[in-house]
């Protein structure tokens, strides 16, 4: 199925969870949150959490700013 | 001065100024101006992961550790009430709970001013989840109040536009903003140099918090030091309490016993 993972169309397989997308992506263990269609998927759901096709994920991490 | 702590959000800190961490060239200089500075409070931006850094580069948070720092996230970029909410959600999930944020909603892209609107209607909705809101305002007095009843925990009002330099462009509404205030209130933008930063504080602002002031300098890290001790200074000549003014000399030596 498709997702969408900060913008960009992405392929996963059927049963792929947060914490699939996260080890896939080189990510895990990293200061992160992520949302799924604008709804917020705690760290301790990442396991659990499977998508959707056509799901809107956001990645995110604190950067320089003001 | 060990007495004279800052507090927000029922927490003591011992400086008084507020630094971001946007413009500097790498994350070194980022952490060598932060120490500098001597700020205890940091602000972050949120965005994507695949945004603003290498992958082999260290996090942010790497460098400024929470452990060592408040972290104060905020919603620079948001320029509606709900993308600035969701912002601070996230945040709070990044940082694993920590509920303080600094709230703007921006106006223009031009002058980056606030749109107090959709800056109240966040902070509405922010405060009722929990948050602890400090808010970048206009440095309208009355909307300034509101902001405080309204239960945010600090204001902070421009003194000039974000990224300016411009320095403390209207120090009266300043005044008026502190004169009526219960909560902190900070300085928000505008700081250029050093003397912007002692004029804050001069007018009995309770802190500063800058980013283009220190990393657009041509040395960020000596700037850094200079606001440190620009914010020292302002502070104690406002508890010290200045001098009037006058419109004729007053000698400073005695007049008796001259021998000429």
């Amino acid at each position: 199925m498709k997702i969408f993972v900060n913008g960009e169309p992405k392929q996963v397989n059927d049963s792929c969870s947060v914490q699939d997308l996260l080890a896939e992506m080189n990510i895990t263990g990293q200061r992160l949150a992520v949302e799924v269609n604008e709804e917020i998927v705690s760290k301790s759901r990442h396991e659990d959490y499977s998508f959707n096709d056509g799901d809107k994920v956001e990645i995110v991490h604190a950067i320089g700013g003001g | 001065m060990q007495d004279d702590q800052l507090i927000i959000a029922d927490k003591a800190y011992n400086s008084r100024l507020l630094v971001g961490t946007g413009k500097y060239k790498d994350l070194d200089e980022t952490r060598e101006a932060i120490e500098a500075s001597g700020a205890e409070i940091v602000t972050v931006a949120i965005r994507r992961t695949n945004i603003g850094q290498n992958p082999d580069e260290p996090n942010l948070l790497d460098v400024i550790s929470p452990d060592k720092y408040t972290i104060l996230p905020n919603t620079a970029g948001c320029y509606t009430a709900k993308d600035a909410v969701r912002t601070c959600q996230l945040a709070r999930e990044l940082l694993n709970g920590h509920d303080l944020v600094k709230l703007e909603v921006l106006g223009d892209q031009k002058t980056l001013y606030p749109n107090m609107v959709d800056t109240i209607e966040a902070a509405e909705i922010l405060i009722k989840d929990g948050f602890k809101v400090m808010v970048y305002t206009s440095d309208d007095p009355i909307i300034a109040k509101r902001l405080e009843e309204m239960g945010c925990v600090a204001v902070m009002p421009l003194a000039g536009l974000i990224g300016s330099g411009l320095g403390i462009c209207n120090p009266h509404n300043i005044r008026l903003i502190k004169e009526n205030a219960t909560v902190p209130i900070l300085v928000d933008a505008g700081v250029g140099t050093a003397s912007d930063a002692a004029i804050a504080m001069e007018i009995g602002c309770d802190a500063v918090l800058m980013n283009t002031a220190i990393a657009g300098a041509k040395k960020p890290v000596l700037m850094a030091s200079a606001m440190k001790k620009a914010i020292e200074a302002g502070r104690e000549a406002y508890l010290a309490g200045r001098m009037p003014k006058k419109a004729y000399a007053s000698a400073s030596s005695p007049i008796d016993g001259t021998f000429f």
